[in-house]
This record gives structure tokens, sequence and C-alpha cells, in this order.
């Protein structure tokens, strides 16, 4: 009784009365858009609201349930749980049942489980275990790379499923590597390849080249201190693209843009490297290596593509950028998700009056969706309090997770940040039409029990690390 | 790591931004722009579902079976209703305020802001009515559908029949919306990817008086619609009629092929039904009377029926007693009354004896093909009479026996031809022979085949040793060719060789004269070459079948009759046979005389006198 008493004191009561701010405020608007005239009351449970008030009980257990388990329990049986979950991870793709094409749900008793939610702050725990061993340095190579293996594998699997939300989330963990030391030089440049990644999909790859050597030009020009040079260079691509141009529009030869842009380019690239090397101007062949490292990339994504992947797959990946139209329409319903949360105005229709967001239109409004609820029904005041809330719940946790002395909260803590964080942006920016449509909830808001369960027992895995922080030293 | 720990400010400051970036765009797009209120408040946005007419359909000659014609379903949006007029509204339906009353609360029940079916198919009239009014009914709008008419009250069974999504459809694509069409069986079901066509979808924005005033965006985010594609059939309109006319009287089945393409070019299954009958709103009514019609008119006999193939059979085995070189065409068996050893008999009727292969063929004698059922168990190349079963066995799947074909439609049945795991089941391993499963040898015991099979047989006969999958599309408006699994040749395991006697003896069955068991099927000018059949039936009087093809040199029909407990194959199913050919190959039917005692119109007497011979042959054959 007493270390119990001792865990009560120790606890962090701000971060959960966020968190119980959080669900009950999400489950109101999960009421909101799915109530109907005829229901029988808030605890009817064939309704998603009566639903997720089973979910809300079951996740209350679930918080302490993490709670009375001992520090020492999350550390020592991290891998263990680790190895299970890929073990699960597996047994979904061949026992699983299969929902909107995606084979990622077990069905038990009537209600479906995704495994693939659970994975989140088991990895975590594993990554904090591999970072806090001993002799660990993130700066080496092959101790980045098992790290990274460690993030990768639950990922890997779960796009088998396949399901490009989980992977964009994975991808999260990046941040707590940068957190414990990794070199932000590398973080920029695979961010930079990450950007270059969707733009390749998104934009027509002359368009990018154009633009790629647009920056180079501008790059150089202003290392070089000097305007005459690197325009005197556009001068001669633009004009040797206009002659292959010509050229090609004569012979009827149909090369496509992007080649004839790569072939005016290259004359320059070959004098400039060679002026490099006379010159030693290294930080100029620096700034064209960077240009030819893209050019490479953009080539051998545009190649996997459209010859690696499957006809389907390739399809799920540009419905999911918003490229290609599938039959419910992805950017209509963004449209409509705009709509409804512009319509919200100032302080909103009022609670329960909505009337884009109950629309079917919005065909995920109860899970993804939930955000413009909120936009419709309580207005810019709602969605501040929302985005206010979670800011405040994320410095909260930076707060708590710099306070441990133990390496391992501390990394388990912006775990949780960083999972956090990227279901925030990608969420809310694709409901207010600054991101793509990728299906991810947004976390303690969304319907749905999987996504709930997991939130909860990530914040209260940390929580209950948290108090502890005086006895964990490792 | 703490020399890292400055990054928490990195974290911090990306967070407080991504914070600041959202609630600047939330204030822009909620408190600045007031576009989207006025989008919202106007209730502005309505979606139009643009329905494709749905793909025709075309006979072999070109001429239409199957279009369309518009109907005119009234829907409703429940939270767009206000109160209006119903009297109204009640008068243009011709409908009664209880039954309006009943309407909305079940689409209440349904939804309230998805659209639902207030009324199905309204007159043209009523719809341009109501259009006209329609200011005054906010929440109702006049939806065009297409519905299918037929130009003929044919094939129905080959053609299936269009009706409303069900849940599982719905569920599994997310194309089909409540209330969509979908074809349910058939060639419609078949097909439906390409006859559909692709829903379009109009955004527009309305007025207060719910007309549509302007296009959304700029019809930016509409969908346009495109036409279901047209179908071509391999049927042939008026040798289906035809086959459907003859059949009327009956309960049975007729399939008619091209032998050289596998085409159908008749699917008959009798009972029938006008395909009329299951369209549009009497769709549910009609269903229900033809499911409990003790016939049952809905279950497709020329693929789902499964009879022992009977005596036409004996073409198989005399192919596969030449095939295993264990008889020769001038192999001679002798029979008087049938075959006997011990106890053992089966019975026979009075022919000549001995016979060679063609004259058995021609005279359908069970004795012979007991004794190369005998000749062929007991082949010395086996070890066992199972082994010997086996391979047989094994060339009767190599003629397409025992599986689905593979035509489009999706209820076609296997058949069925025992594996000899079933004998040694039965009666243990090595404990039975020849004269244990000898009815096998004249096509009854465990054997079933489908009608479509028997016709596939026929075809495979005429083709001397290769079947293409029969199918009943040949074009599809748009794509370059059908699925090439409609174009391959499937060769038999027996030699081009061994078909030339069996053939010659299928000749003699009709054109042989004295002792050939259906004389009747002879067309003057067309060698028709065929094989009668009774299938032994437990259930009551046995079944006439008949499978034929014609002309001998390069044939160009082959076709397959069952006719449900009519006894012999020569009574009814030959004649059957013989018209369907003669209609086909000569484009009209010269013997009327025939045609009405088939049609039952004159006793079965009356021709016999005139030609004596039909009761001696149906006492002959088997």
């Amino acid at each position: 009784m007493v270390q119990r008493n001792r865990i009560v004191a120790n606890l962090d009561w701000v971060t959960i009365l966020l968190w119980l701010l959080m669900i009950s405020f999400g489950w109101m608007n999960i009421y909101s858009a799915n109530i109907m005239e005829a229901h029988g009351g808030i605890f009817d449970f064939s309704q998603r609201f009566g639903k997720q008030l089973i979910w809300i009980g079951a996740s209350l257990l679930l918080a302490m349930l993490m709670l009375v388990l001992d520090a020492k329990f999350y550390i020592y049986f991290s891998y263990l749980l680790y190895i299970v979950l890929l073990g699960v991870l597996l047994g979904v793709l061949v026992f699983g049942k299969e929902i909107n094409g995606a084979r990622s749900w077990f069905i038990i008793g009537g209600f479906q489980l995704q495994p693939s939610e659970f994975a989140k702050p088991i990895t975590a725990l594993a990554l904090a275990n591999l970072l806090t061993s001993h002799n660990y340095n993130i700066r080496r190579f092959w101790h980045l790379i098992k790290a990274f293996a460690i993030i990768a594998a639950p990922p890997m699997l779960i796009l088998l499923q396949p399901d490009l939300g989980s992977v964009l989330v994975y991808s999260a963990f990046l941040l707590v590597l940068f957190r414990e030391g990794f070199s932000s030089n590398i973080m920029m440049m695979l961010a930079a390849l990450g950007l270059l990644f969707f733009t390749t999909l998104l934009l027509e790859k002359a368009l990018l080249l154009l633009i790629l050597f647009s920056i180079t030009l501008i790059l150089s020009m202003i290392i070089a201190r000097s305007f005459k040079k690197g325009a005197v260079n556009a001068a001669i691509v633009a004009a040797l693209f206009g002659i292959l141009f010509g050229v090609n529009y004569l012979l009827q030869t149909e090369f496509s843009l992007f080649v004839l842009g790569l072939a005016a380019l290259t004359p320059v690239a070959v004098i400039i490297t060679i002026n490099g090397f006379r010159l030693r101007e290294y930080v100029q062949m620096k700034i064209l290596a960077g240009l030819l490292i893209s050019i490479l990339f953009i080539i051998s994504v545009d190649f996997a593509m459209n010859n690696v992947l499957k006809p389907h797959q390739q399809h799920r990946i540009y419905v999911t950028l918003g490229i290609e139209d599938d039959p419910q329409g992805v950017g209509y319903n963004v449209n409509q998700s705009k709509i409804a949360i512009g319509s919200g105005g100032f302080s909103g229709k009022g609670y329960l009056n909505g009337t884009q967001t109950k629309l079917h239109f919005v065909p995920e409004q109860s899970t993804d969706f939930i955000f413009c609820t909120v936009g419709e029904e309580w207005g810019f005041l709602g969605t501040s309090f929302v985005i206010l809330l979670y800011v405040g719940f994320l410095l909260r946790i930076i707060v708590l997770a710099e306070r441990q002395r133990s390496s391992f909260s501390r990394i388990f803590g912006y775990g949780f940040i960083s999972i956090i964080l990227i279901h925030f942006i990608v969420n809310v920016g694709m409901t207010i039409g600054l991101l793509p449509v990728i299906g991810i909830p947004l976390p303690f808001f969304s319907y749905g029990g999987s996504s709930l369960w997991t939130f909860t027992m990530f914040l209260f895995i940390f929580l209950r690390l948290d108090a502890s922080r005086l006895e964990l030293l490792r | 790591m703490n020399q890292y720990r400055d990054r928490r400010y990195v974290f911090a400051a990306a967070i407080i931004l991504v914070g600041l970036l959202f609630m600047i765009r939330l204030f822009h797009i909620q408190v600045m722009d007031n576009s989207y209120e006025q989008y919202a408040l106007s209730n502005a946005q309505s979606v139009r579902t643009i329905y494709p007419a749905r793909g025709l359909i075309y006979d072999r000659t070109g001429k239409i079976m199957v279009y369309n014609k518009a109907a005119y379903d009234i829907m409703v949006i429940p939270r767009q209703l206000e109160t209006f007029d119903t009297t109204e509204l009640c008068a243009i339906l011709k409908i009664t305020r209880e039954s309006a009353r009943e309407r909305l609360s079940s689409a209440k029940s349904y939804s309230y802001r998805v659209p639902s079916v207030f009324m199905k198919q309204v007159s043209y009239e009523n719809a341009a009515l109501l259009q006209e009014k329609m200011f005054q009914f906010p929440g109702l709008y006049v939806q065009t559908r297409t519905l299918r008419e037929y130009t003929s009250p044919i094939a129905s069974h080959a053609l299936g029949y269009v009706g409303e999504v069900d849940q599982d459809h719905l569920d599994k694509d997310p194309y089909y919306q409540m209330g969509d069409y979908i074809g349910v069986s058939g060639v419609e079901k078949a097909y439906e990817e390409y006859l559909r066509g692709q829903k379009g979808k109009d955004i527009f924005l309305k007025d207060v008086h719910n007309q549509a005033i302007e296009s959304y965006e700029e019809g930016k985010l509409d969908v346009s619609v495109e036409v279901g594609k047209n179908l071509t059939t391999t049927l042939d309109m008026e040798l289906q009629a035809y086959g459907e006319e003859l059949m009327s009287h009956y309960v049975g089945s007729v399939v008619a092929l091209e032998p050289k393409s596998g085409e159908v070019l008749a699917l008959v299954s009798a009972p029938s039904y006008s395909p009329d009958l299951l369209v549009g709103r009497s769709l549910g009514v009609e269903f229900g009377k033809l499911a409990t019609d003790t016939l049952n008119p809905l279950f497709n006999r020329a693929l789902m029926a499964q009879y022992p193939p009977g005596s036409t059979f004996k073409t198989i085995m005399g192919l596969i007693g030449l095939q295993e070189k264990v008889i020769t065409k001038k192999t001679e068996h002798h029979c008087y009354y049938g075959f006997y050893v011990g106890n053992i008999h089966t019975a026979c009727h009075l022919h000549e004896t001995p016979l060679n292969l063609i004259e058995a063929i021609q005279n359908s004698c069970n004795t012979y093909f007991i004794n190369v059922l005998k000749s062929i168990l007991q082949d010395v190349k086996f070890a066992s009479a199972a082994e010997a079963y086996d391979n047989w066995r094994q060339h009767l799947l190599s003629m397409g026996f025992a599986q689905s074909l593979g035509i489009e439609l999706t209820n076609e049945l296997n058949g069925n031809i025992p594996t000899s795991d079933y004998f040694n089941r039965i009666y243990g391993e090595n404990h039975w022979n020849y004269l244990t499963i000898r009815s096998l040898a004249i096509g009854q015991g465990e054997l079933l085949a489908t009608p479509l099979q028997m016709a596939n047989m026929a075809a495979t006969i005429a083709n001397r040793g290769y079947y293409i999958t029969p199918h009943l599309i040949s074009e599809i408006e748009g794509e370059e060719s059908i699925d090439e699994a409609y174009a391959k040749k499937h060769y038999t395991s027996i030699d081009t060789s061994c078909y030339g006697p069996i053939v010659d003896g299928m000749d003699l069955v009709i054109n042989g004269g004295a002792g050939s068991t259906a004389r009747n099927a002879k067309i003057e000018g067309i060698t028709v070459c065929g094989k009668t059949g009774t299938a032994e039936n437990p259930h009551g009087n046995d079944h006439s079948i008949f499978i034929a093809f014609a002309p001998k040199i390069n044939p160009k029909i082959a076709i397959a009759v069952y006719v449900e407990n009519q006894g012999f194959g020569t009574t009814y199913a030959a004649p059957i046979a013989s018209l369907m050919i003669e209609k086909y190959l000569t484009g009209e039917v010269k013997r009327t005389w025939y045609e009405n005692w088939v049609k039952q119109l004159i006793q079965p007497v009356a021709p016999a006198r005139k030609k004596d011979s039909i009761v001696n042959d149906t006492l002959q054959n088997n």
C-alpha cells in the first residue's frame, strides 16, 4: 500500500487532467457526429457513441493496469514484448480479417482489434531499451542501423497489409533519434529526401527538374556572390533546351521533357566539374553533386513506382496522396471537410447543431474526420481549444521527459511525443486541406477502440515510468 | 546524452509552430473567409448521380435482344423536407396519404441524410409533372434510371436479370449505393463490369427553391458518366426462340454449340419464363411466384441439371476402346437379347448379330459396349482393373466431364465420373471388375453430366478431337478480344484417327436404314450424325436424350437435347434435335407435321402409321 500511494503521489495529475479533457471532448463530438433522431440514449451500444463509451471505460481500466505494473517490468520485458509483437503482426497477415482491402484486423467476440496500433508503444519500449544498452553510441554506423531496424520492422510487416498511414507514423521515431544525438545534417538530408519523394509523386518530373535547377542556380549565385556566372549558365541551359526541343519536335523522336532537360543540363554540369577541379571551387561542386543525387533519386523513385510496385499498390499510393481519384472521390471529401470546418465561423453553430458533418459526404466523420465536427459546431474557439490542448499536452510531456534521470524513460517519453505529434499534424492538416488525405486517427478524439487503447497505454506506461523517476537510473 | 539536451527546444519550437500554423489556417477558413459559410448555409451542394444506360446485348446476327427504357424514381432526402402540400403530391403520384406517410417514415428510418427511393418507376408523365412543381416539394427530386427491356421473351436463363444491389455487394464494392441496380444472374452478372458503365456525379449548388443553379467549382469535381459497353452474344435469336417453342410442352434442356468456336447457339432450359417478368417493380412479386413454382423455372437445367448420359455415352466408350487399342472398328461381338454371364444379365433389344463397332453404335447394342468395358478394364497394360479404370476416367476428364467447363455463367455444375477410390470404398479394393460396374458402359449408374457437357461432347466428336470452352459472348464493345480462355483448343487424350469410325456409326444411327435407332431425325440433303439415349430415372419415367451434329463434314452445329420423363431418346429428343438442326442450317423448317407432333398438336399414332417406323424405333432403342 505504501508503495502504491507513492505512485499516486508521484503521478503527474496535470497530464491526466489534459488526457481526460481530450477523451471527454472527443466523445462529445463522436456523439454529435452520430446522433440520429431515433436512438436509445447515450448507452445505445449499437451506435458508435455507445461503443466508444465501452472503449473509454476499458481504457480507464487499462490505464490503471499500466500503473499497477512495476516500472522495471517495462524495461526488462521490452524486447520480449517486441518479439511477441512481430509474431502477432505476422499472425494477422495469415489469420486476420480483411476490412477495406487491408488484412490488419483480428475479430475477437464481435470486436475488431488492429494489432498494428499496439505496435507503437512496444516499438518505443524496444527502441528505448536499445538506445540505453551498454556502450551504445548512436553516432556509430552499425549501432544506428540497429535502431533503424527496430523502427522499421513493424511497419515493414504492416506494409504488407497494406496500410501506408501506419508506415508514415513510424518515420516519426526518427525524431527520437534526433533528440538522442542523431546527426542533424543527416536528419535534414532525410527530411529533404522525404520531401523530394512526395514531390516526385505529386509533380511532373520535368517541372521538378526545373525547380531543382532553379534552387541550385540560386544557391550557387548566393555562394559565389556573383549573378553573372549563374545567369550565363542558365542561358546556356535554356538555349540548349530550346534547340533540343525544336529538334525533338521536327524529328518527332518522342523524348520526354525530362530527358531533354537532362540533356540540356549535361554540358554545363561537365564544364562546372572541370572548372571546379581546376579552380578548386569545391563548394560549387558540392551543390552540383546535390543536384545529381536528387536527379538520381527522382529517377529511381519513378522507376520503383512504375516498375517494381504492382498497379493496385501504385493506385493505393496515388489515391492516398490525392493524385488519383478513387470511386468515392478523395478531393471531394477534403472539400466537404473544409466546408464543414469553414462554416463553423468564429463560435460555431452550437453543440449538436452541425449540419455539414452529419452529411454522409464526409465518410469517416467520427474516425479520421472528427475534427470537422469540432470545427463546425464549436467554431474557431473550439478548434483553437483543441489545438492549444494538444500543444499544451505535448509541451507538458516534454517537461516530464526532460526531468527523467533514466534515459530509458526519457527516450520512451520522446517516442510518445513523436507519435502523437505526427498523428496530430497529419490528421488536422488533412482535414483543413493542408496535407493529402492519409487515414490516421486524431489521438484520444477519434472513434475506435484500438487507437484509444494504444495511446492510453502509451501515455500511462510513460506516466508509470515518470512516477518512479527517483528510482530509475538507467 | 545530455549534451543534446538543448534539442528539446527544437521539439518545443516545432510543436508551437505547428499549432500556430494550424490556428492561422483555421482563422482564415473559419473567420476570414465567408464563402464556406455560404456553401453550407444555403444547404447548397447537391450531388446528382447520373446513371449510365446499361450496355445493349445483340444476338450473333446483330439483332438487338436487350435494350433499355427510361424509368423515373422519386427520391427523398428526409432532412431537407419542409412542410408541403401532401394532397397535391398524392394527386400527382396517384397514391393515398397513408401510403405517402408510410413511404416517408421508411425513408427516415433508413437515413435522414442519404437519399432513398420515395416511389419507384413512376410514369414519364408523372415524373415530368412533378419536375415542374419541384419547387413546392423541397427534399424530393426525380432520379432517372434505366430498366431492361427485351425484344423477345426468350433466353432468360442465359441473359439473367438485373436487380437492386444487395447488402453483400454494398459492403464489398464502394461503387454501388443503396438502390443501384446490378446484374444478378446470367450474362448480366458475368459481364456486369462492362455492362454497367460508370456512374457520373454532378455537384451543383441549389437555390432556396430547390432548383439547381450552377455547378460547384466549375464542375472540377464532377465525374463524367460513361455509358455501358454493348455485348454481342453467341446466341442465335431465332434458333433460341424455336428451341424454347419446341420445349414449351416439356421439362428439359437443349444446348446447341458451334463446334469450331465453342459458341453457344442456343441455351434452352424448360420450363422457362419471360425475362420481362424480372424487371423493375414487378421483380419481387414475380420472382416469388417463379421460385415457388413446382417445375422450378428459375432452375437453369442446361447448366445445373445432372443426368446420366445414357446410350449416347457408347460413342465415348468406343473412342476410348480405339485409343487404348483394345478394339478395332472391326471387332465383333455376339448379342442375343442381352448380356449374360452367370446369373448376371443386362437386356438388349432385337438386332442382327454379330455386330462390329460401327454397327453396334448404329444399333445401340448394350452387350457390345459391356464387352468394350471388359476389354478396357482387362487391358494387360495395366496392373489392375482400378488402374485401367483410372486411365479410362482420365480420358473422360480430357473431354470436359466431371468438371465445370467454364462458361461465363457462375452456376454451372460439375457432373460426376466416380473415381476408382469410390468403387474401392463400396466393394473393397480388387473386389470389383467390369461386371460390377457394367452399367457405366451404357451410360447409366453413377455417371452424371449436364446438358452443356453433353453438347460439348457432341462438339468434340464433331471436331474430331478438341473442344473450345462453350461461351455466350463473342464481342465486347471497346475490347479487342474476349477472354483468351474462350479461344483455346482443348485437345482430348484421344487421337483424331479414332473419331472416324464413331462418326460413321453416328451417321448410320440416322441414315443407316434398318437397325438405325433414330431414322426419324433424318433431314433431306443434310448428313446428320447423332446418338440416342435414355437415362434411367429412379424418380419416374426415363429421360429422353439425343446428341447430334451436322453436317458430317465441316459441322456447323452440335446439339444435346434432354427431355425429362419422356422415355426413349427417339420419341421426342431426336425430333427436337433434328428440327433445331434443320432450322439453323436451312433457316426454315419444312417438316411442319413433325413440328406439330413434337408440340403434341397431333397424337404420336398418326405419324407412326404414316411413317411406320417410329413405333419400332421406340422399341429398338435402349
